[in-house]
């Protein structure tokens, strides 16, 4: 894993010898492939020059000594729970991935760090340290996959106690199945992949994907309320939980039950829902289902995500792109692309199939096929690694995202990319920037709309702080407009 | 912003004007007309014709539910409702054509050049329309002085090959049959002067404005002022058009709006005497083709040059930075009409007067306006022989430079010897002022005197060169008025105490504030703004507590306290009259004629000096500010419908604090 940058540490995307991008290792479909489109879009769209890249600093040393709490050691120790102190350990554990983090990181700026993490390996671990921490007055901030975009992870610069990680990646069992109620019961540290996987194995999934799911944590999910790609099918990560049991330093919370819903005043769930890692570790059980399978469509609407299809259209093999921009006649740069996941049953799949692939013949769209929407399905997990190659070459960016009634979406699209450019200029970035969007999600009454921003910040003395406003002066765009602040995290990710 | 900052009038750059009909007087008129016309578009227009505009109209999600409330009220059939709507639409909707077009372009090329010597047009505002024209949807907004407004702007935006506006016009002009047509063919739409409280007209024609602005279909154009001003002051702005323009923006439809406030100033005004006998109780002739033609004499007379400044575009969503929380429209669905809330309608008020005040700024004005000012105070000033031309020029020229160090936009041309200005001023206005053996007055005499004339024909044929001259004078008042509140101030109150000259002027400006461009809930910007203006030009010392005038200052603040004078006046006529006067039956449309007759009596007697208080517009504004501060009541419904009820007490006391002999009093300063 990177520890200033997203992702595995052999994935990335880079320019080879020969001024071509290609995404390295070996992991995603992606992996040792030649993109030849992304280079010159980089540096159509942002004005980027292959000559001009930034050295991320990698210099450990400038970590604070650790400020411990010696009680509170002492009495850890006597537990045999796992710790560390170590810079490496602490440093990784000091970040989300908000912009400003990992710029600050790829800087050499280091700022208030963790003093100490330790890994509980169970439920009552937590219970411990948790004791611990409120006896000795120590912070404790959980850490479970390191993805936040909230500044969750951030440690408060002016904080004078000593500062403890609780990472729980070693709490990253299923403890149970329970065939008969489609229910497991889950440690909050499993990675979202892990526990795809060895749901898989016993012919379950919950349906739960994120695009961090390579990375980010069922308790990380809980604590931000979640939405993943397959939602219209499974639910949020709210229509998923059964049952949580959550430590507090006033004690340990759960219902005595674990019936699908009760009506005994307010949910205790949705206290603890999204709550922002405020509160601490959660165990819990899901709701399971099973089988799946892919396809995609094209239709040519808008180029609401005008940049990256080209991009896309770029992976088409030779016949297939002729057939579609010299044939059908889609421009690759106003052509929209919409990857559709169809899952569940057969029949079921072929008749929403059936639906779908109708309305898009009668506004001229067609079906791209199966192995597109798998490239296209693949490409949400890769994106996130874009951010770095940008952030070699002088660019930044982020998404963020909102949800806004169905008669909005068109008005809150253009009003926010229209703001994005102004400030852009206002603000004096040299280029214009990068400003689209896509609908990500759908829902009876709206859809989820995430905006891509991010501009060459070459010529400018505070980039991240301009950033900052710029986004700032788009989020209040989309509150004006009628959307929300967020659909599923505060703000930001890649 | 444009309209903000106005702490330096001085500071303010204007750009130069280029003189259209120059190239009009050099080439052919035939191939001027029938040029390739090819304007840049609103870069997300979807080109559409009439016919599919008003399609789109129809079936807009607005109309279907206002037409369907519509029938749940009435119980009439939804279709009936529904070809109602089309029937209005049909009545309404221009049919711009681009041969009409250039048959105006060739017949106005030719009336313009006879008519004027030259049509001076700011061309950076031209290149900055250009430019506004391709990224946002625009609304033009002229000043309205003449029936000439409209066919000029599009004329002028023609010329310079930008698209052509639709336009807003009152249905009198639909009244002249060919005329009406050719208008709507140049892009005119009609609308009714009053639909108050018809949902459905209401409706066609708001959605028929917004669709055609969202779509970038054309400019919208419409006078905020809403009529022809009659007086050249700039009237209170009107509210409709500008509350539908704004609410694509406000409802996140359009990411902007720019307003584009354009400035027309005519050198002479072709309906000069019109306006005055309009004024004067001679009641308006009825739009007709006739007419029109009937004015064909007019071409034989010489009207100066016009000046069009196109201003700086206002971008609705600047104004609505900071004062307008847009998320209220987020809570109802936006195809359900609903009355904007009250702080919507303060920012389109603000908005609006924002707008006229930039009009009024950007207006050109030409020596003959000072003349005219001067001139009117020497007739009242009772000097019968005129004022010596010598004279004239010298207050002109001390005129000229106390104008420009308030930022008047004044065309002076200044490498001519101002004698020559003065006299080619005077000879281009003869139809009102008469030189003889070196002396100036305003030509009150009739030069064939019809035997016959009573002192009441005779007191209006002055008053129509009064008013006339007046209407001149005018045009500069904006420039001057809060001074003038300022220095009227100083005047009525005895001592030097801020506070309490403070609250004269307040008093002042609220009594005034349906006469003038006064932007409700600014009078600390006006006070500070006048006192600002009147201490760079060495009139005042403005202290903490205190304001003094300096010794070389009397001047200046004299000629201030008489530019207000006639409307003080006329205001405590119109008080005096309503607690001497009016009777319990008085209505709202006697009043005027009342009034008008009370006045004569006065001015004959010579009780009363000033002659242009006969104008109805002073008359009218008066009343209104009666009514705004509740002194006078208007009844309403049954047969007291109309009637006015006159608070003796409070006329009377706003009388007296009029004429100085009351301190300002606490209950009407505490309003303020």
């Amino acid at each position: 894993m990177k520890w200033n940058g997203w992702g595995y540490s052999d994935s990335r995307f880079l320019f080879n010898k020969k001024g071509q991008a290609e995404f390295t290792g070996k992991r995603y479909r992606l992996s040792g492939m030649i993109i030849p489109g992304l280079k010159d879009w980089m540096e159509g769209t942002f004005g980027a020059n292959l000559q001009h890249k930034t050295q991320p600093v990698l210099n450990t040393s400038a970590v604070q000594p650790p400020m411990l709490n010696e009680a509170f050691v002492e009495e850890l120790k006597s537990t045999g729970i796992p710790f560390s102190h170590e810079a490496d350990d602490r440093v990784f554990r000091a970040h989300g991935h908000c912009l400003h983090e990992i710029f600050a990181l790829r800087d050499g700026k280091i700022g208030r760090v963790p003093d100490m993490v330790v890994w509980p390996n169970c439920h009552n671990d937590v219970v411990k340290i948790v004791e611990l921490a409120c006896k000795h007055n120590v912070c404790l901030i959980p850490y479970g996959g390191g993805t936040s975009v909230s500044s969750a992870l951030e440690c408060p610069p002016e904080e004078t106690r000593s500062i403890v990680s609780l990472d729980t990646s070693q709490m990253n069992r299923i403890l149970w199945i329970d065939e008969k109620n489609l229910t497991a019961h889950v440690e909050s540290g499993i990675v979202g992949q892990d526990l795809e996987r060895l749901l898989n194995e016993s012919g379950y999934c919950t349906g739960h994907e994120p695009d961090s799911m390579e990375f980010s944590s069922l308790g990380g999910w809980v604590a931000t309320r979640a939405s993943g790609m397959k939602k219209n099918i499974y639910g949020n990560i709210e229509d998923l939980v059964v049952h949580i049991k959550m430590v507090t330093p006033r004690g340990v919370i759960e219902k005595s039950c674990q019936g699908p819903r009760m009506s005994t005043g307010p949910d205790i769930h949705h206290f603890i829902l999204g709550s922002e890692g405020l509160l601490t570790a959660i165990i819990k059980i899901l709701y399971l289902r099973d089988h799946e399978k892919y396809s995609e469509s094209l239709i040519d609407m808008q180029k609401l995500y005008h940049g990256l299809s080209s991009i896309f259209t770029s992976f088409l093999d030779g016949l297939k792109k002729f057939y579609i921009t010299k044939f059908k006649g889609f421009d690759p740069n106003r052509l929209c692309v919409a990857t559709l996941l169809f899952e569940g049953a057969r029949e079921k799949v072929l008749q929403h199939e059936k639906q779908v692939y109708d309305i898009a013949a009668k506004f001229g769209g067609l079906a791209a096929g199966e192995d597109n929407g798998q490239r296209g399905y693949m490409l949400t997990f890769v994106i996130a690694y874009l951010r770095d190659l940008g952030m070699d070459y002088y660019v930044i960016g982020e998404s963020f995202e909102t949800s806004v009634p169905w008669d909005r979406v068109l008005d809150i699209c253009r009003n926010v990319k229209a703001r994005i450019i102004r400030e852009c200029k206002d603000k004096g970035v040299q280029f214009p920037p990068l400003s689209t969007c896509r609908v990500t999600q759908t829902y009876d009454a709206g859809a989820c709309v995430y905006f891509y921003f991010a501009f060459n910040y070459r010529g400018l003395s505070d980039p991240v702080h301009v950033y900052e406003q710029v986004e700032h002066a788009a989020r209040e765009e989309i509150l004006a407009n009628g959307g929300s602040l967020s659909h599923h995290h505060g703000g930001t990710t890649s | 912003n444009a309209t903000r900052g106005h702490r330096d009038p001085m500071l303010k750059k204007r750009d130069d004007f280029e003189d259209i009909l120059e190239e009009r007087r050099n080439t052919s008129d035939l191939r001027y007309a029938l040029r390739c016309y090819t304007p840049a578009l609103y870069k997300g227009l979807t080109p559409c014709t009439a016919s599919e505009l008003k399609t789109m109209v129809l079936q807009s999600d607005q109309l279907l539910y206002v037409i369907n409330q519509v029938s749940k009220e009435t119980g009439t059939a939804t279709d009936e409702i529904q070809s109602e709507a089309e029937a209005i639409l049909e009545e309404m909707a221009h049919r711009l054509q681009l041969s009409t077009i250039r048959f105006f372009a060739f017949t106005l090329s030719k009336i313009f050049k006879t008519l004027f010597r030259s049509i001076c047009v700011n061309e950076e505002g031209i290149q900055r329309l250009q430019q506004t024209i391709q990224e946002q949807p625009v609304v033009l907004l002229p000043s309205h002085r003449s029936y000439m407004d409209f066919l000029l702007m599009s004329y002028i935006l023609y010329t310079y090959d930008l698209a052509l506006p639709v336009i807003a016009a009152g249905m009198d002009f639909m009244g002249m049959k060919i005329v009406g047509e050719m208008l709507r063919m140049s892009g005119a739409f009609f609308i009714r002067r009053s639909f108050g409280g018809d949902k459905l007209y209401w409706t066609v024609f708001s959605e028929y404005v917004k669709i055609m602005l969202k779509n970038g279909f054309a400019p919208v154009e419409f006078f905020l002022e809403g009529t022809r001003s009659r007086t050249a002051k700039s009237l209170t702005p009107k509210l409709g058009l500008l509350n539908i323009v704004m609410d694509p923006f406000l409802k996140g439809e359009v990411f902007d709006i720019s307003l584009v406030p354009v400035s027309i100033s005519y050198e002479r005004i072709l309906e000069e005497a019109l306006y005055a006998r309009e004024l004067l109780g001679v009641p308006k002739p009825k739009e007709s083709t006739s007419g029109l033609f009937k004015a064909r004499k007019i071409l034989s007379e010489n009207y100066g040059s016009i000046h069009v400044y196109f201003g700086q575009p206002v971008s609705a969503r600047s104004l609505a930075e900071g004062r307008v929380d847009r998320s209220q429209f987020n809570l109802t669905p936006r195809h359900i009409p609903r009355k904007p809330s009250e702080g919507i309608q303060d920012f389109v008020n603000d908005s609006a007067f924002r707008l006229v005040r930039s009009q009024e700024e950007n207006m050109v004005l030409k020596p003959w306006v000072l003349l005219a000012a001067l001139l009117l105070q020497n007739q009242t000033a009772g000097n019968k022989l005129g004022v010596l031309v010598e004279d004239l020029t010298e207050q002109a020229v001390w005129l000229r430079d106390l104008s420009r160090q308030f930022g008047a936009f004044l065309h002076w041309p200044d490498h001519i010897p101002p004698s020559r200005v003065v006299s080619s001023s005077l000879s281009l206005h003869r139809s009102l002022v008469r030189v003889s053996e070196g002396r100036v007055q305003l030509n009150l005499e009739p030069g064939f005197p019809p035997p016959a004339m009573t002192p009441e024909e005779e007191l209006l044929s002055k008053a129509v060169v009064v008013l006339s001259c007046a209407s001149y004078r005018n045009q500069v008042l904006h420039v001057f008025i809060r001074a003038a509140l300022l220095a009227s101030a100083i005047h009525s109150v005895a001592g030097s105490r801020k506070q309490e000259i403070f609250n004269a002027f307040s008093f002042l400006r609220n009594m005034f504030s349906n006469e003038f461009i006064l932007r409700p809930g600014a009078e600390v910007q006006d006070f500070e703004e006048a006192c600002y203006l009147l201490v760079k030009s060495a009139v005042l010392q403005v202290h903490q507590q205190e304001v003094l005038v300096t010794d070389r200052g009397h001047r200046t603040l004299a000629f201030l306290t008489s530019i207000l004078d006639p409307f003080v006046q006329g205001y405590q006529m119109v008080c005096r009259f309503l607690c001497e006067e009016a009777t319990e039956s008085l209505t709202e449309k006697q009043f005027v004629p009342a009034v008008r007759k009370f006045f004569i009596k006065h001015l004959l007697t010579g009780e009363l000096k000033y002659v242009e208080v006969l104008s109805s517009d002073l008359q009218k504004n008066a009343l209104a500010a009666l009514l705004r501060l509740g002194a006078v009541q208007k009844l309403r419904g049954g047969a007291n419908e109309g009637t006015l009820k006159v608070n003796t007490v409070m006329v009377n006391s706003l009388e007296d604090t009029l004429g100085g002999k009351l301190p300002t009093q606490k209950p009407l300063a505490a309003r303020l």
